[in-house]
């Protein structure tokens, strides 16, 4: 028998690698040169390739149920689990990198947390994840500095992404009822004890970068019920496309 | 951006190689972009690679008009080539 608690749980942390790593591909050729958009669309593919081993995993555990395809392909908005910040547009390079670092920062904490998981497939994926977002982290500090630090229109267009964004930072902490179930059985991250050194690491960079950090009270979640905002699902219809038209195809 | 971006020539030494490679070049706006930027598109990250990256401004070429000059000289002259030792096959890369 399949157990559903630890299936969604392990979906709540690879639907965000999926949808970011599909963002992100949606650059490609897009990005500000050529090395920066090399830089991108490998971040996500590192993320494509976490998301693959965290759905085969949860794959074998359906039992024969379901593909990792069709956990990416054939599930609606309202089933998947990912946080409402992976989704944001790339409204502006700002946006991309501000989006980044947010979820870096998240990302490589949780990790380091969870290669100590009892689940040993779990804790396997994110040790080998675990150098892959140091180098992301880097990437997208690097550029958070560099365009904070920048011109004054590098500086404005930063800043207007790190307060359009900031909302959707609560909502890494939130944790669902499976959540609290594999904190329980010892598998799970209890992501809400991760909040005070995320924001450490996240307002001593912004610092440095001459960036104001937020005052704000106000957060949206919902995502990781499947309440998502207005850009998910256009994302799915891109990213499902073909696999709603020809179902059941080899590729 | 082309100003502020010049070209950097990147050298890297693979796993086993002995010595750093010219690779190619890239643009970057410093030496560590260019050394993040040389990572991506010429090692993919492979473990234990060393880089160098240098501006190429700071490169000074030979002039291929004064080849002959430079290399010539030497080629008839067997006496300068060490090319009348027997080396035994333990000994590689002379």
């Amino acid at each position: 028998m399949m157990d559903n608690s630890l299936y969604n749980y392990i979906l709540g942390i690879s639907d965000n690698t999926l949808i970011l790593g599909q963002r992100l591909s949606e650059l490609c050729g897009h990005g500000p040169n050529l090395e920066t958009d090399i830089a991108c669309t490998n971040i996500a593919l590192d993320l494509l390739g976490q998301t693959r081993s965290y759905y085969q995993y949860v794959a074998k555990l359906s039992e024969g149920q379901s593909t990792e395809d069709d956990i990416a392909f054939l599930r609606t908005e309202r089933e998947y689990k990912n946080i409402l910040l992976v989704e944001q547009p790339n409204t502006n390079f700002g946006y991309v990198i501000i989006r980044q670092f947010f979820y870096d920062v998240f990302h490589l904490l949780l990790l380091r947390e969870l290669q100590n998981s009892k689940d040993e497939t779990l804790a396997a994926i994110a040790k080998k994840g675990i150098k892959e977002v140091s180098y992301h982290q880097r990437f997208s500090s690097d550029w958070v500095k560099r365009l904070g630090d920048g011109t004054k229109t590098s500086h404005n267009k930063i800043q207007e992404a790190v307060d359009d964004l900031w909302k959707f930072t609560d909502e890494l902490f939130y944790l669902t009822e499976d959540d609290k179930s594999a904190v329980i059985s010892g598998i799970g991250v209890d992501v809400s004890l991760l909040k005070s050194s995320y924001y450490q690491i996240v307002e001593e960079v912004l610092q440095e970068a001459t960036l104001t950090i937020p005052e704000l009270k106000w957060f949206r979640k919902g995502g990781k019920e499947g309440i998502h905002s207005e850009h998910m699902g256009y994302l799915l219809s891109d990213l499902q496309y073909m696999q709603r038209t020809y179902p059941n195809m080899k590729w | 951006m082309k100003k502020n971006w010049p070209l950097w020539e990147v050298f890297v030494r693979s796993k086993n190689g002995l010595e750093h490679r010219h690779f190619g070049s890239l643009h970057a706006a410093d030496a560590d972009m260019a050394l993040e930027n040389a990572r991506d598109v010429y090692t993919r990250r492979s473990e234990g690679v060393s880089i160098w990256v240098v501006p190429s401004k700071h490169i000074t070429a030979s002039n291929p008009e004064h080849h002959g000059e430079l290399f010539e000289p030497a080629q008839d002259k067997v006496y300068r080539h060490p090319t009348f030792y027997n080396l035994p096959d333990e000994v590689k890369h002379m």
